[in-house]
């Protein structure tokens, strides 16, 4: 791969995937939890969380990234409390590219995870229940168990969206080599100079590879979830 | 263990207004479907929340609106086996079984025990898409035997199952009570469960509790023949098995006589429980000669009801025992039955069929 791709390329390829990893797995429990509650509580306000997380799905992703500007900005009221308190400065940093890529990916990762829930009948998880377990116990013990390929698909499909985010994370990071520059930047970047196009088609074939795969792995698993659903 | 239910819940088409006791053994909540009978059994489980009233197992209260007392599901201590049997799919029969043990702790019953109790030792590896419905549903028995529970909630365990299957959990059951001595709840709209099963009847209906006492009390009630339905409504007699005849029959022994039946599968001496279906029951002023029927007994009339129809019921007095019989209107006219008056019942020995024979169980409990 390094003698394929050029050291910048092979940078960007490896902090879109370090990025889109931990945007995966840190907005993970967030996700599972908003899955629950919109698939299985009812709440004042559940209408208005289900169009807070599908918000970024319509939003022009630029609009998503100036927002996040204005709220984790070093002078955004989320960004100076963040830096005063622990330190922690999220714009222009590869940190901020991941909140980017978080936002941008987790209506995809809630429906999945959602979907995976409303498919478990609650008849199981009020026989469990019968049986001793309370809430938080029918949800470990059974609900959980039957919704892992759900979630794993639901993760999936994030990461891949994470791997692809562009427009949220130019505006709120900006396109700085080796802290900000993943696979869409850098391709972006390719394309403004000339002679520039062999190292982007380089960089959208392995973006086409992964998404592919990413597609491929997540029907897999919703199958499964399916199969042991019905139990076959 | 008994329980105490009084609730109220408007059901939209009607409201639910329900007080009975459910006295130690196996009390039968029976009705046709759309009577409130899940609702009833949901909110003693407390997957339902009755608007008001009050559930009470003993001393132990589950829900009292006035207390403002309602105990979580998983507190209640009952154990209910649904109609489906709800098993985990992803999990084993083994690990159905032991699941109260693994949630709550509970579980000082060895589940090999109640496994070999429920005939389902050998599926114990199985997943439970293998099993077949009434291999589930015992299963499903199981799993809510072994949460330990003060009492057992069974809502129309055998309904989702063909024939030849319901009688195959049927002698389970039996064993169920006599080995564990358990109190259960049992909701069902088949006379033939009720028979063989219930040492309490409480007979709903839109919500309400229609009647309610012993079997051989209820079921020879002429009024409540028309809700237990028609061709259902018939006598359970308690019996001893007096003889085996080397000609297939079987002599048992009746309060108001011997009753000769098709070889009956218990050893002599022990008690069971006959349904004799008021429709198998014939009438005769005199004792008939030369007849092919075997059971001929003398009984007393005690009351006569005309229905619309062509036909009457007749409640009859059998030594210690009630008995009904379904005539036509025409007969009881001709025959002069009238209340008080002496007559025989008559009944073919192969109208009585294995099914309507339970054994172990006598119907004062």
């Amino acid at each position: 791969m390094t003698t394929w791709l050029g050291p910048e390329e092979w940078q960007a390829v490896a902090l879109s995937l370090k990025v889109s990893f931990w945007a995966t797995l840190l907005s993970l429990p967030f996700g599972l939890l908003c899955a629950h509650a919109l698939a299985r509580w009812r709440f004042l306000g559940r209408d208005v969380l289900n169009w807070l997380v599908h918000l970024p799905l319509v939003l022009p992703p630029v609009v998503t990234g100036y927002l996040l500007l204005l709220g984790f900005g070093r002078q955004g009221p989320i960004g100076s409390v963040l830096d005063d308190l622990f330190g922690i400065t999220l714009a222009f940093q590869w940190t901020g590219a991941a909140l980017a890529a978080a936002i941008m990916a987790f209506p995809l990762m809630v429906r999945a995870i959602r979907l995976a829930i409303e498919a478990v009948d609650p008849k199981l998880e009020e026989a469990a229940a019968t049986l001793g377990a309370s809430r938080i116990k029918v949800f470990v013990t059974v609900t959980l168990p039957l919704i892992v390929p759900g979630i794993i698909a639901g993760a999936v499909l994030a990461f891949a969206k994470a791997m692809g985010e562009f427009g949220a994370t130019i505006t709120f990071v900006s396109n700085i080599p080796g802290e900000t520059r993943t696979v869409p930047s850098a391709i972006y970047a390719f394309l403004q100079v000339p002679g520039g196009e062999t190292g982007a088609m380089r960089l959208v074939m392995v973006s086409v590879a992964i998404a592919i795969g990413a597609l491929i792995l997540s029907e897999f698993l919703s199958r499964r979830v399916a199969q042991r659903i019905s139990g076959s | 263990m008994s329980l105490t239910v009084d609730i109220r819940r408007d059901l939209g088409g009607f409201d639910l207004h329900t007080t009975f006791d459910a006295p130690e053994g196996v009390t039968v909540l029976f009705g046709r479907s759309g009577s409130g009978k899940t609702s009833v059994v949901k909110s003693i489980a407390g997957l339902l929340t009755p608007q008001q009233g009050r559930i009470a197992l003993d001393g132990r209260v589950l829900f009292d609106t006035a207390a403002r007392i309602d105990v979580p599901v998983h507190k209640r201590r009952l154990g209910y086996v649904f109609q489906d049997s709800r098993l985990f799919p992803h999990l084993t029969v083994r690990d159905n079984l032991c699941y109260a043990a693994r949630v709550s702790g509970r579980g000082s019953r060895d589940p090999k025990e109640v496994a070999a109790l429920l005939g389902i030792s050998h599926l114990l590896d199985r997943r439970t898409h293998a099993l077949s419905g009434g291999e589930a549903q015992r299963v499903a028995i199981g799993r809510a035997l072994l949460s330990e529970p003060d009492m057992l909630l069974m809502d129309e365990p055998l309904a989702s199952l063909d024939g030849p299957r319901k009688a195959e959990i049927l002698p389970y059951l039996e064993t169920l009570r006599r080995e564990t001595g358990l109190s259960i709840l049992y909701v069902t709209h088949n006379m033939a469960e009720v028979a063989r099963l219930a040492t309490h009847i409480v007979l709903i209906d839109e919500g309400r509790v229609v009647r309610s006492g012993a079997p051989d009390e209820v079921l020879t009630d002429p009024d409540m023949v028309r809700m237990l339905g028609i061709r259902d409504a018939g006598a359970v007699l308690s019996a001893t098995v007096a003889a085996h005849h080397p000609d297939g029959l079987s002599a048992l022994s009746i309060s108001a006589g011997q009753l000769l039946l098709p070889a009956v599968e218990a050893p002599v001496g022990a008690k069971l429980r006959v349904r004799i279906l008021a429709q198998d029951v014939i009438l005769a002023r005199t004792r008939p000669e030369d007849l092919s029927a075997l059971n001929i007994l003398p009984v007393r009339v005690l009351a006569v009801r005309r229905g619309e129809g062509p036909g009457v019921v007749v409640q009859l007095q059998a030594g210690q025992d009630r008995l009904l019989a379904r005539i036509t209107r025409r007969s009881a006219d001709r025959l002069d039955i009238v209340d008080g008056a002496e007559c025989y019942a008559v009944m073919k020995s192969v109208a009585v069929s294995q099914t309507d024979i339970a054994v172990g169980l006598q119907t004062g409990l």
